[in-house]
C-alpha cells in the first residue's frame, strides 16, 4: 500500500475536518474504553497475569532462534510445511506460488494485519487471484477499496449509514424496501454474500496470534467465527505470521490469551479460539489437504537486540490507540500505513524507516496511557523518544525545530545567561499584556495562538523576585 | 562536669525548590505558594540560583546531549538538600524518572543522578506523602474540579493527594468533570508542533470542564493550565484557571492565568 505517512500532518488536518470521521471516531472513545475498564476490574490478577504475559515473550524473545526451529520442526511433524519468508515480497510470491499450485482462483481470508503489511491483496489481483475478506469489517473496507484504520476494528472509521450505503451500491440484488438500519441486518447481509465464497475458495489465509513452539500449532482468535470456515472449508490452509508470534507452549499462549481480549474488546475471551495443527488427519471430519506456514521477518530480526526489542511483545489488542487522544482526534489512516495509534508510532519507523514514519513518534503528548493499558507493559512512550532521538542524531527533523531548540539549550545550559534573559523578556511581555492578562496574537507563538490565547508573565521572574530573598542561594 | 541539656526545636527538612521555567517565567506566584505551603508544613526552603528548566524540551526532542547538560547543572545544584520540591508533575517526573536514563553508561553520573532523584518530589504528594499533611488552612469559597496532569498520575501517582487537601480547604466545593485523567493535548513542544490535533484534544477538555459546572478549573502543571486557560478564555468561558498550590495556600488574590473576564 502507499505510504502517506510523511503527510501525516495534511492527514490530521483532512481527518479533524471530516465530519463524518468524527462522528464514528466516537466509538472508539466511549466503548472499548468502559468495556475494557469492566473487564479489568473484575480480574483482581490482570496485573499480574500482564507481568507473566511480558516474561513469557520476553523470554521467547530472546531465544527466537531457537523456539523457531522447534516450531518448524513440529509443523513438519504433523504434515505441515514451513516457508521462510525475509522480505515482504519473499511473503507474497512464497503465497502466490502456494495459490498458484492450487490451481487458485479465489482464495477466503481470516483478518490478519500481517497481510496488510505484506500488501497481499492487491499483489493477488495482479496475478489474477480474487481474495475475499470474510470478517465483516475486512469486508466493508475491501468494498471500498480502503484499508483498515485500527488493527482490531478495520472499519471503526465508518458510521453505520455509510456501510448501509455500500451496502446498497454494491449488493445490487438489494430491494429498496430492505431493512438496514440495524449493525445485525448488515452483519446477515454480509455473511449472506460471504458463504458461497467460503465453497468457491480454494485456499483459505489466515494469520496467527500465537504459534505454539511446542506443538506447532498456530491460533486464531476471532468473534464472527469467519476464521474457522477460512481454514477449514477450502482444501489448502495458508498461515501468513511475523515470527515474533512465537511462544513456547500452550500454556503460554493460554496465559496470554487471558489479557488480550481483556484488553481489545473488554471480552473475557473472544468468542472463538481456533487451534489448528497440521492438515486433515486420516478419521478427521474435515480440515484442509495441505497446511502451509509462511513465517515473515520482514524487519523483526532487525530489532533484536535494540531499545526497539521490546515492541515485538505487541500481541495486536490496538488497546494503546483505543486509548490515545491522538487517534481519538484523527483516526487511524491519518498515520499514513498499515499500524495506527502508539503501537504505530513505534513500529512504523521500525519496518518503513524513520526518514518516512518520523512524524508517528513525534505526534504524541506523552501521555503516558497507552503504557499503562498496554497488557504487553511495552514502554511505548520511550520507544518513541528513542525514535526522536534517532531523527535527531542524524539531523532529520525540521531546521527551524532543531536550531530554535539549539539556541533554547544555549541558554537554559548557562543559569546565569539565562536569567539575564528571561529578567528581560519576562516584565516586558507583561507589561504589553497587562490589559487582558493574555495574548490573541504575538510573533513567534503562531503555533500556539492560532487555537488559543497566551496567557501573559505576571511580572517579574520568580527568580528575580526571591534574588534578594534570604531563600535564594 | 556536667552537661546541661536542652531541648532543641527539631529542624525540618531542608527544602531546595525547583520552581521550573514555566512558573518562573510566567507565574512566579505558584512559587511563592508552594513556599508559604512548605514553610507553613515545618520545612526551610531554599531556591539554589543555578536553575533554569529540567531540560524536557531537549529531552522529548531527541536532544539527550542538551538535556544531560541541563540535568548536571540541576543536580549539582540541588544535591546538598534533604528534598527537591516541584510544583509540576511533569518536570517533576524528569527529575524524578529519567534523570539517572541520561547518565547511562558513566557510572560516576549515574550514581549522583540516582541519589539525586530519590530526593525529588512533586509539590502536593510532597506535602501530604512525606510531610504527612492532611489538611491546609485555606479558606476559599468556590466550586472547582481538578484536572489530572498526565505525568504526575501516570509516573508520579498523583490524584488523591491533591484531592485530599483540596477537601480540606474551608468552603471550597470538589466537582469531578468527566475524564479528568485525560491529556489535555498540551504536550510540551506538541502543541505547537502538531497545533490542530492539540487544539482538537484541548476543545473535548474545556467541553468537560464547561460541563462540570465548577467556577474554576485546577491542575498541578503549568503548561497543561496554559494550555486549558488559553482555550477557555478563546472559547470566551468565564472559567478561572489556576494552579493547585495557589488555591492550597489561600493566595487567590492574584488574577487568574490568562486574566480575568
Amino acid at each position: 500500500m502507499q505510504i502517506t505517512s510523511p503527510a501525516f500532518k495534511r492527514n490530521a488536518h483532512a481527518a479533524l475536518g471530516d465530519a463524518e470521521l468524527q462522528k464514528a471516531l466516537g466509538n472508539v472513545r466511549s466503548g472499548f474504553i468502559d468495556k475494557r475498564l469492566k473487564a479489568v476490574e473484575a480480574l483482581p490478577e490482570f496485573d499480574r497475569l500482564r507481568d507473566s504475559a511480558r516474561a513469557i515473550k520476553n523470554h521467547a524473545l530472546d531465544n527466537l532462534d531457537l523456539y523457531l526451529e522447534a516450531y518448524e520442526e513440529k509443523v513438519r511433524d504433523a504434515g505441515g510445511h514451513v516457508h521462510w519468508a525475509e522480505t515482504a515480497a519473499d511473503a507474497r510470491r512464497i503465497v502466490l506460488d502456494i495459490c498458484r499450485a492450487a490451481g487458485a482462483k479465489t482464495v477466503t481470508k481470516g483478518k490478519s494485519m500481517i497481510t496488510e503489511e505484506i500488501a497481499l491483496n492487491g499483489f493477488l489481483e495482479e496475478n489474477g487471484i480474487r481474495p475475499v475478506e470474510t470478517d465483516l469489517g475486512e469486508y466493508i473496507i475491501q468494498l471500498r477499496g480502503e484499508h483498515p484504520s485500527h488493527i482490531i476494528a478495520p472499519a471503526v472509521h465508518l458510521t453505520k449509514d455509510q456501510v448501509e450505503a455500500d451496502f446498497r451500491r454494491v449488493h445490487g440484488h438489494l430491494p429498496a424496501d430492505r431493512d438496514l438500519s440495524e449493525h445485525e441486518a448488515l452483519l446477515y447481509e454480509a455473511r449472506r454474500v460471504l458463504r458461497p465464497a467460503y465453497f468457491d475458495a480454494d485456499v483459505g489465509i489466515t494469520g496467527a496470534n500465537f504459534l505454539v513452539a511446542e506443538t506447532g500449532t498456530s491460533i486464531i482468535v476471532t468473534n464472527e467465527g469467519n476464521g474457522d470456515l477460512t481454514q477449514i472449508l477450502p482444501k489448502v490452509h495458508v498461515v501468513v505470521a511475523s515470527i515474533e508470534k512465537i511462544v513456547p507452549t500452550l500454556e503460554d499462549a493460554a496465559q496470554i490469551l487471558r489479557v488480550l481480549a481483556r484488553s481489545a474488546t473488554g471480552q473475557e475471551m473472544s468468542v472463538y479460539t481456533t487451534l489448528s495443527t497440521g492438515p486433515r488427519r486420516p478419521g478427521d471430519p474435515d480440515g484442509p489437504e495441505q497446511y502451509h506456514v509462511v513465517l515473515i521477518d520482514n524487519g523483526r530480526s532487525a530489532m533484536l537486540g535494540t531499545e526497539f526489542q521490546d515492541m515485538l511483545r505487541c500481541i495486536r489488542c490496538g488497546a494503546c490507540m483505543n486509548h490515545c487522544p491522538v487517534y481519538h482526534a484523527v483516526g487511524g489512516h491519518a498515520y499514513g500505513w498499515v499500524y495506527p495509534g502508539p503501537m504505530g508510532a513505534v513500529l512504523t519507523p521500525s519496518l518503513i524507516g524513520v526518514d518516512k514514519g518520523g512524524h508517528l513518534p513525534n505526534a504524541s503528548t506523552f501521555c503516558g496511557r497507552c503504557e499503562s493499558v498496554c497488557p504487553m507493559k511495552i514502554p511505548l512512550p520511550k520507544m518513541m523518544r528513542h525514535w526522536r532521538e534517532r531523527e535527531f542524531e542524524r539531523g532529520l527533523n525540521p531546521a527551524v525545530q532543531r536550531s530554535g531548540l539549539k539556541l533554547w539549550a544555549f541558554f537554559a545550559r548557562r543559569p546565569r545567561l539565562y536569567g539575564a534573559v528571561t529578567g528581560l523578556v519576562a516584565p516586558l511581555l507583561s507589561a504589553f499584556g497587562r490589559r487582558k492578562g493574555r495574548f490573541t496574537k504575538l510573533p513567534l507563538a503562531g503555533g500556539w495562538t492560532e487555537f488559543r490565547d497566551l496567557p501573559a508573565p505576571q511580572g517579574r521572574t520568580f527568580m528575580q523576585q526571591v534574588a534578594r530573598d534570604r531563600r535564594a542561594r | 562536669m556536667t552537661q546541661l541539656e536542652l531541648p532543641l526545636p527539631e529542624p525540618g527538612p531542608r527544602v531546595g525548590l525547583f520552581v521550573t521555567c514555566l512558573v518562573d517565567l510566567f507565574r512566579p506566584s505558584v512559587g511563592f505558594a508552594a513556599i508559604r505551603l512548605m514553610e507553613d508544613a515545618g520545612c526551610t526552603v531554599e531556591v539554589p540560583r543555578a536553575q533554569t528548566c529540567c531540560g524536557q524540551p531537549a529531552y522529548n526532542s531527541g536532544d539527550r546531549a542538551d538535556a544531560r547538560a541541563i540535568a548536571e547543572n540541576t543536580i549539582r545544584a540541588f544535591e546538598g538538600f534533604d528534598y527537591v520540591v516541584v510544583p509540576s508533575g511533569s518536570c517533576a517526573g524528569m527529575l524524578r524518572k529519567h534523570y539517572p536514563a541520561l547518565f547511562a553508561g558513566d557510572a560516576e553520573w549515574q550514581g549522583r543522578a540516582a541519589a539525586f532523584s530519590a530526593k525529588v518530589f512533586e509539590l502536593v504528594s510532597f506535602l501530604v506523602d512525606v510531610l504527612a499533611v492532611e489538611s491546609v488552612a485555606a479558606s476559599v469559597g468556590e466550586a472547582v474540579t481538578y484536572h489530572d496532569s498526565c505525568s504526575g498520575l501516570r509516573e508520579l501517582g498523583i490524584s488523591r493527594q491533591p484531592r485530599a487537601l483540596l477537601r480540606s480547604v474551608e468552603g471550597l466545593e470538589l466537582i469531578e468533570m468527566q475524564d479528568a485523567d485525560v491529556c489535555c493535548g498540551f504536550g510540551g513542544t506538541f502543541c505547537v508542533k502538531y497545533p490542530d490535533i492539540s487544539n482538537a484534544i484541548v476543545a473535548r477538555k474545556t467541553d468537560s470542564i464547561r460541563a462540570s459546572g465548577a467556577r474554576t478549573l485546577l491542575a498541578g502543571d503549568l503548561g497543561c493550565l496554559m494550555n486549558m486557560a488559553g482555550k477557555l478564555k478563546r472559547e470566551g468561558s468565564s472559567v478561572e484557571v489556576r494552579h493547585v498550590a495557589e488555591v492550597l495556600a489561600g493566595m487567590v488574590d492574584t488574577p487568574p492565568i490568562g486574566g480575568r473576564g
